[in-house]
């Protein structure tokens, strides 16, 4: 939508670029928080060992208050630490999800641009019939046969995303093998190994990262979505969705327990957002203006 | 056109081919012996032959796979084993809910999308437009489940205005006693008049349709306002504004008219993602769909259940995609000739 920015009228490519900057700065600022936060969460925790197993039935379902900022849960544990915590296992759960999925998806895209015909055919067809399914219903659907655990989680969820970067890279390869430049590589000799690693990877980078940076909301919703209906994180680990899962019982009278970790994936999904918005507006060349 | 249909028919049956096996392949992930959890925890060796017999699992793999092909064909698509009632018969007693659900939530989407989507391009960069863009980035960042909680807590528990969950009024069913035959509520008691069901259904269809339409509506917003922005620069839209058409009649009426055909593709896709959405909104107000099955389904481990859900969704998303290609390549020659 970006382009179409540019094209409106009254709207010019510095203004564009302002408000690209924008997105970019805000998405930073908030990503680095949260990369605080998940370094630094036993020195930012007032209680950090309620991220664990410790629990206070003594003091349990205590409304917010500055001994405890979010209050405290079921078990008595203070639901601002655990928030905080909570940053160590979704966001570094999405991260692994994306290089595992990069790691399929990637050498795949490359392959199908590379060997093109049949190769190409078979590979599109099996990302066809994984692009059948919503992602988290797919998901959802392998890690609901697998034992539940965080490494289920993990795989279950990049095997359902890994087809996206295949299109994306394959794509790309197949755009930029039409190029002058490529076709002068071609006349000068060049193997076509070499021309896809030189000249199409490096190529593909850039709306790589945009993708990456935009799918990471959608990852982090996915996890904190499939720990909701109990499939990933299970107690006591302080994962937001199922934080929120927990509170569900309690919702009606102790409103916090799910209000502050769905807060948490809100503005976790918003940055990513944001930022991958920002990058797309910035760096995508395909998108700058013509003029 | 006849070509391109057929290609396009012939990639969508390999598509299916293929979604007909990945979910052979989860099926058969699971981790332990099948036979076991059919037959239960204390059953005999002789009875656990019997059920590796009955499930067909002492057979080699390309035969198994082979008769499963023949079973979803047949529309046995297994049993499911918490509610031991054939899956596909569970799935079409749960579809309707469901379908009634992420319909509303679609037309909600499109009602508030597109007036939104239509009003950030006819002030591009000004407050509304980029009001407009904090609710579209907000819908698709939002953990929807949290969102069905909030919503409950604040309308339904707290203010009061709208019922806490389920289809209608229970009360109603002695009152007013409602002739089903599509199992949907508001469907059927349109159909037989009973307005009593009908605005006790519509009430409470609201908030879960809402929650569903959160993502919906800034996908379509977005959309409808880059297409829309992308014809103003074409020269019979010039020649529109030249010929001294007021603005609102140049981006309503005549770049909205060009709009349509990308906004309905996508909405096509919104649909599928929609219908899994629900899984997570369903069981919050007691739905009983798609979404609720499911998750009883992942509950109790019911892998027949499981599968045959995927399958059925993978299913519709395939033939949703293979209907909004036909449809666009009839209106718009310049996508079959590609």
């Amino acid at each position: 939508m970006s382009t179409l920015l540019a094209r409106a009228p009254g709207v010019s490519a510095v203004r564009r670029a302002a408000r690209a900057n924008q997105l970019i700065t805000a998405g930073t600022l908030i990503v680095a928080v949260i990369v605080v936060v998940a370094v630094f969460a036993p020195l930012l925790a007032p209680y950090p060992a309620d991220a664990g197993t410790a629990t206070h039935p003594e003091i349990a379902l205590q409304a917010p208050s500055l001994r405890h900022l979010f209050g405290t849960d079921q078990v008595g544990r203070d639901v601002f630490s655990r928030v905080l915590y909570g940053a160590r296992v979704s966001p570094v759960i999405a991260f692994f999800v994306l290089l595992i999925a990069c790691a399929i998806g990637v050498p795949l895209g490359v392959a199908a641009g590379y060997f093109g015909g049949v190769t190409d055919e078979i590979i599109m067809r099996v990302t066809d019939v994984f692009l059948a399914f919503p992602a988290l219903l797919l998901s959802l659907a392998f890690v609901a046969v697998l034992t539940p655990s965080l490494t289920s989680l993990t795989i279950a969820i990049a095997i359902a995303w890994w087809p996206w970067y295949t299109r994306l890279i394959r794509g790309q390869a197949a755009s930029v093998a039409g190029r002058p430049y490529v076709e002068a590589c071609r006349t000068l000799g060049i193997p076509r190994w070499r021309i896809l690693l030189r000249h199409v990877l490096p190529n593909s980078m850039t709306p790589l990262v945009v993708q990456v940076s935009l799918d990471a909301g959608g990852v982090i919703l996915t996890i904190s979505a499939l720990s909701f209906l109990g499939l990933g994180a299970q107690d006591p680990v302080p994962e937001w969705g199922l934080m929120v899962a927990e509170g569900e019982n309690y919702f009606t009278t102790q409103w916090w327990l799910v209000t502050y970790p769905g807060l948490a994936i809100l503005v976790t999904a918003l940055a990513f957002t944001l930022l991958g918005d920002g990058l797309r507006d910035t760096l995508d060349p395909r998108r700058l203006p013509v003029r | 056109m006849t070509r391109y249909t057929i290609r396009r028919v012939a990639l969508a049956i390999v598509v299916v081919a293929g979604v007909v096996i990945l979910t052979f392949v989860i099926a058969d992930l699971v981790p332990g012996d099948p036979a076991v959890a059919w037959a239960g925890p204390h059953a005999s060796a002789a009875q656990l032959a019997r059920a590796r017999q009955y499930l067909g699992l002492d057979q080699p793999l390309p035969v198994r796979i082979g008769k499963y092909f023949g079973g979803i064909l047949t529309g046995n698509w297994g049993t499911s084993i918490h509610t031991h009632q054939p899956v596909l018969s569970d799935i079409g007693t749960a579809a309707p809910a469901t379908l009634e659900l992420v319909v509303a939530a679609l037309i909600i989407a499109v009602v508030v999308g597109v007036p939104l989507g239509l009003a950030a391009a006819r002030w591009p960069g000004s407050i509304l437009d980029h009001a407009i863009r904090v609710i579209a980035v907000l819908g698709v960042s939002m953990p929807i489940f949290w969102l069905a909680l909030i919503l409950q807590l604040v309308f339904a528990q707290r203010l009061r205005v709208l019922p806490v969950a389920g289809q209608y009024d229970p009360n109603l069913i002695f009152t007013h006693p409602l002739v089903t035959r599509t199992q949907m509520p508001v469907v059927d008691a349109l159909l037989s008049g009973n307005w009593a069901v009908l605005g006790s259904s519509l009430r409470h269809l609201v908030l879960p349709a809402v929650v569903v339409a959160a993502y919906p509506v800034g996908v379509i917003a977005r959309m409808t306002r880059a297409q829309v922005l992308d014809t103003l620069g074409e020269t019979h839209v010039q020649m529109l504004r030249s010929l001294g058409f007021p603005e609102r009649t140049v981006i309503g009426r005549f770049s909205m008219k060009l709009a349509w055909n990308p906004v309905a593709a996508v909405l096509a896709l919104v649909f599928a993602y929609s219908l899994v959405n629900s899984f997570l909104v369903e069981s919050i107000f007691d739905w009983p769909g798609l979404g609720s099955y499911a998750t009883a389904s992942v509950e109790t481990l019911d892998t027949p259940a499981i599968v045959g859900v995927t399958l059925f969704i993978g299913l519709v998303y395939v033939a949703a995609n293979l209907i909004v290609d036909l449809v666009q390549a009839a209106l718009d020659p310049r996508i079959r000739l590609r």
